[in-house]
């Protein structure tokens, strides 16, 4: 039955999304996490979609759901501040905040939730065309 | 004459199949649209329909999973779509607002695919009855 598969390929993208979502929450509330080395610095994450191919190796025709690779920091310099009174500042007066857009992260945010409810609607309507469906030659 | 179901159902069942495997086409689209190098893909719904009607599905059993898939009908007329603008930045060619129109008209045709199904059963089940 090809319309639970609707339901296989949008829970896929419902959790994508999610993860999608996490991911920018992650990145918003360390935004302003201060450290004094470089390397304990946060650094923005972003994660890698890529779509599934799970029927294709069944010698099915692909119609794919959507699926999480992974999750990679950004390579983008840390904002490094001159704060010599800053109680997280090295020997040499330096405090290295992260390299997160906060404006980047909250357009991230609704594209995510958009891409959620989407999915979320399509389930919706799957179900509907599903009990329909059951109906079938029913008084 | 005998009834037979599926000269009483014609063409609406292989309608409605059709219009289910549309709609995970769709789907998959919809899931993958924030997925880099995602290329959207498209049901020829015409020329699925024109096989159904002859019936063109002869293919080869499949008894295992290393057997490849012999069909006749070509990747069942799922084929890519042209995209509207050359490129996004990511070679993603989703339009997510194309897809969620065509997945509501896709939903509302199997929709009517099922209504006129449920008239056949109906018909077939008075003539069964005799009227009663």
């Amino acid at each position: 039955m090809s319309l639970f598969n609707v339901f296989n390929i949008t829970g896929s993208g419902m959790s994508a999304q999610s993860m999608r979502l996490n991911t920018t929450a992650s990145n918003i509330a360390n935004a302003d996490s201060v450290s004094s080395s470089i390397d304990e610095t946060y650094r923005a994450r972003h994660p890698v979609f890529a779509a599934a191919m799970q029927k294709a190796a069944a010698g099915q025709e692909g119609n794919a759901g959507v699926q999480v690779l992974g999750i990679v920091e950004s390579n983008k310099p840390l904002n490094i501040e001159y704060a010599p009174d800053h109680p997280m500042a090295d020997n040499e007066g330096y405090i290295y905040k992260p390299n997160v857009n906060v404006i980047e992260e909250m357009t991230n945010m609704i594209s995510a939730s958009r891409s959620y409810q989407t999915n979320v609607q399509l389930a919706e309507s799957a179900k509907n065309m599903l009990n329909k469906t059951l109906l079938l030659g029913q008084k | 004459m005998a009834i037979s179901f599926d000269k009483g159902f014609e063409l609406h069942a292989q309608g409605v199949l059709l219009r289910a495997e549309r709609a995970e086409v769709i789907a998959g689209n919809i899931a993958n649209a924030d997925t880099p190098g995602y290329k959207a893909k498209g049901m020829d719904f015409q020329k699925a329909m024109q096989q159904a009607a002859q019936q063109q599905q002869m293919g080869m059993s499949r008894t295992n999973s290393k057997h490849f898939d012999v069909r006749t009908e070509l990747n069942n007329n799922v084929d890519f779509r042209i995209p509207d603008q050359p490129d996004t930045g990511d070679g993603n060619t989703v339009d997510v607002q194309v897809e969620r129109n065509l997945y509501l008209e896709n939903s509302l045709e199997y929709q009517a695919g099922v209504q006129f199904l449920n008239g056949k059963i109906k018909a077939l089940q008075k003539v069964i009855s005799g009227g009663r």
